[in-house]
Parts: structure tokens; C-alpha cells; sequence
């Protein structure tokens, strides 16, 4: 199994490319918000703010997941498949997709903070937040992308199928970034972590049972 | 085959609710008024939804376990007819909030809620339109369905009960529960709720029959052919 997440590190370190497309597509996005905004700075207020972060978010992250199994051919599914258990495989995927949304996340921050500018005033929940949400995704995308790869036109089926199912996460962060914005007590925001923590668990086991009935077919 | 007690208690509990809905004395209460009546047609559409996409649910569950095709195609004739249950849901709730709230869609966190679950079961159908090969289908979809049905119950039960709402029920407006719902409410409101969810089983278990049916000639003309 460590194997497995070696694999996956290796293979996208030697495919350069794709990472840097997905830098390149992150600064590009922030980019253009920070071009278009240009002409009247006040626009951007903290909720404008958040709304955008976390949709810039989104879009990448889906982005980044799909390939997860969109992209692996066909002989080197069948070669796993006789190498190991499908347990194993999601798992090494979940975690490689996890840390990879996580790093894309901060990254993203970083960019926002950059070019537009920081209304976080707590950021010690802020980023707990990021890492939950970069949990959540992953955990949510990765089975989804597995479905996905499946059937025919998968790029558009995989929005299809992944919005209406990360809204909840995506929904929930929005709102402790609203408290981390308004520098709230601390606790204000605690039963949406814990929600969100709740609904990462549910995600992940429910991707963890379902992934061999995917992977047998 | 003989056991239709059940269709007629459907039927005659749905006629009993569509004129007690209308007719009985209901309690005067701030805001909603007369409206209160909505209560009889447009929760228990909810409620038909929230079971029509359990027993969807279940039957995935049951084709992952043991894959015959009649256990897909009762999952999907359930999903079709929760998602019919609850765009009715919507809409009802859409004429009702035209008259109290101003204008049919208000941004209401129940209303966003129940917005995302429909989509949810669209992308379902979705899916099922996009994989060719029957037994792949079937399997995918079992496996959304069982996905989407989980991420779907803090959506629709936890987080609008988080959030302030104007819906009936929450945020101090008078509505649904044990303080302002009187016994002579209940009286029409359980049964109707029992009435729908019978008329979906209905309406499933017949289109589940076309489908067998339409399945089995598709199988005989196959045969013919060779």
C-alpha cells in the first residue's frame, strides 16, 4: 500500500506538465479576478471574497480529482486489479488527493492574499477549514471520478454528478469563513466544524465500501 | 397478486385529505392564516419523497449485494417517482410562498435544500442516460444512488436546521410541531401523509410492472431473431 502512494507520488512528479498546468490554472483564475476587479478595488468586499475563493476552490479541485481515474489507462487498471485489493487503492488515492487538494488550497490562499488582499482575521480556524473542505472533496471527488470514468463523456458527467453532493461541504465552509471574516468568538464556529467533520466521515467510509463494487466491473 | 387492500386505502384516505384539507376548521395562527392547509398537500409530498428515495436506496443496497436486474429496475422506478413527489413538493411550496412570503423563490436555506436534493437525483438519471452497457449501469448507479443518499441527509435534516429560516417550523414562525400543530390537524395531516406515500408505491409498482413486462418482449423478440 505504500507502494501504491509511492506510485502515485512518483507518477505525477515525472508528469511535470499537469502540475503545472494546475499551477498555472489556479494563477490564471486569481489572475482575471484580480484584472477584472482592477478598475474598482472596494468591489471586493469579504463576502465577494469568500464567495470567490471558495469557488476557484472548487473548480480546481475538481479539476485536479477527475483525472484520478479518468486518465489511467485501461491495461493499468487490470494490472492493479491483479496486484492488489481495491481497499487499498482508494486508499492511497483518497490520500494522495487529499494532501494534493490541500496543497492546491494554500496555494490558492496564498495567490488570494497576493493579488486582491486578506479579510481572514482568525486564521488558525480558517485554515482547519481548508484542510476539512480539502478532506471532504477529495474524499467525495476520487469515488465520484471513479463512476465517472466509467461512462462515456466523463469530463461533463463528473461536474454533473460532484456539485450537487459538495454543496453541503462547500456551504458549510462558506459560512465559517463568514465568522472567521467577522473575527466571531471562536466557538460560533465550532458546530459547523464538527458538522463538517461528521459529513467528512460519513463521505470517506461510504467511498471506502462502495469503491470495490466500482472496481469489479 | 390479490392483495390490493392497500390501493384502496390509498385511494380512500386521499379522497378523505383532499376534503377535510379543504374543509375542516383549522387554527388561526400569525402569518400563515389560512394557508395553513398548504400543510395537508405540501409536506406530505416531502415526506412520500424522503421514503420513495429510501426504498430507491434499499433496492441499490439489495443489487449490490446480489445483482439481478429487477432489483435495478425497482431502485430507479422508486427514484423516478421521489423525484416526481418532489418537484410536485417544490411547487406547492412555491404557490404557497407566492402568497406568504411575496414571491415563489425566496433563497430560503430549506428551499436551496430541497433544490440541491432534486439535482442530486437528475445527475442520477443523468448517469443512467451516459453508460451503455446494462449491467455496468445498473452497477454505477447503485453505487451513486447509495452516495447521493447519504450526502443528501445532512443537506435536507442537519444544516437547515442550523441556519435561521423563514420556513414555517424554525426561526420562531408558528408551523409544524407539537405547540401549534392541534390534534384536529394531526387528524387529516397523518393520513395524508400515509395516502401519498401508498400512491407512490402505486404509481412505482406499476411502472416496475411495464418495465418487467417491456423487459420480457425484448427478451422473446431476441429469441425470434435467432
Amino acid at each position: 500500500m505504500l507502494k501504491l502512494i509511492q506510485k502515485e507520488f512518483v507518477l505525477e512528479l515525472r508528469r511535470k506538465s499537469v502540475i503545472s498546468g494546475l499551477a498555472l490554472y489556479l494563477f490564471s483564475t486569481v489572475f482575471i479576478y484580480y484584472l477584472t476587479f482592477n478598475l474598482r478595488q472596494n468591489l471586493i468586499n469579504p463576502l465577494v471574497w469568500s464567495a470567490l475563493f471558495w469557488v476557484t476552490i472548487l473548480f480546481s479541485s475538481v479539476n485536479t480529482i477527475a483525472k484520478s481515474f479518468i486518465g489511467e489507462k485501461r491495461g493499468q487498471e487490470i494490472y492493479f486489479y491483479s496486484l492488489t485489493s481495491p481497499e487499498s487503492i482508494i486508499f492511497s488515492k483518497l490520500l494522495y488527493n487529499f494532501l494534493l487538494s490541500t496543497v492546491l488550497s494554500f496555494a490558492g490562499f496564498g495567490l488570494f492574499i497576493l493579488f486582491i488582499n486578506n479579510p481572514i482575521a482568525d486564521n488558525f480556524i480558517f485554515a482547519l477549514t481548508i484542510l476539512l473542505t480539502s478532506w471532504g472533496f477529495s474524499s467525495s471527488l476520487t469515488l465520484l471520478s471513479s463512476i465517472a470514468a466509467k461512462a462515456n463523456n466523463s469530463n461533463i458527467l463528473m461536474t454533473v454528478l460532484s456539485f450537487p453532493i459538495v454543496i453541503s461541504i462547500l456551504l458549510l465552509a462558506i459560512k465559517i469563513t463568514k465568522n472567521c471574516i467577522d473575527e466571531l468568538d471562536r466557538s460560533t464556529s465550532y458546530d459547523e466544524l464538527l458538522t463538517l467533520l461528521a459529513i467528512n466521515c460519513l463521505v470517506t467510509a461510504m467511498s471506502y465500501l462502495l469503491f470495490p463494487y466500482i472496481w469489479r466491473s | 397478486m390479490r392483495k390490493n387492500w392497500w390501493k384502496i386505502v390509498c385511494i380512500v384516505l386521499l379522497i378523505y385529505t383532499s376534503i377535510g384539507g379543504l374543509l375542516f376548521a383549522v387554527p388561526r395562527l400569525n402569518i400563515v392564516n389560512e394557508t395553513i392547509r398548504a400543510l395537508y398537500f405540501h409536506v406530505p409530498m416531502w415526506f412520500g419523497m424522503v421514503m420513495m428515495f429510501l426504498i430507491s436506496t434499499i433496492y441499490a443496497v439489495l443489487y449490490l449485494k446480489n445483482p439481478l436486474a429487477k432489483h435495478d429496475t425497482y431502485s430507479y422506478s422508486f427514484a423516478h417517482v421521489g423525484l416526481v413527489l418532489g418537484l410536485l413538493g417544490i411547487v406547492t411550496g412555491m404557490i404557497w410562498a407566492n402568497y406568504t412570503w411575496g414571491s415563489p423563490w425566496h433563497g430560503d436555506p430549506k428551499q436551496t435544500g430541497a433544490a440541491i436534493a432534486l439535482l442530486v437525483y437528475f445527475a442520477y438519471f443523468v448517469l443512467r442516460g451516459s453508460v451503455s452497457n446494462d449491467e455496468q449501469k445498473a452497477r454505477l448507479s447503485a453505487v451513486y444512488n447509495i452516495f447521493a443518499f447519504t450526502a443528501m441527509i445532512p443537506l435536507i435534516f442537519i444544516i437547515p436546521r442550523m441556519t435561521s429560516s423563514m420556513h414555517p417550523g424554525s426561526g420562531g414562525n408558528p408551523g409544524f410541531n407539537m405547540y401549534d400543530l392541534d390534534s384536529k390537524m394531526r387528524m387529516v395531516f397523518y393520513p395524508a401523509v400515509i395516502g401519498w406515500i401508498l400512491m407512490g408505491t402505486w404509481i412505482a409498482t406499476l411502472r416496475i410492472r411495464i418495465q418487467l413486462v417491456k423487459e420480457k418482449i425484448e427478451d422473446i423478440e431476441d429469441g425470434q431473431a435467432h
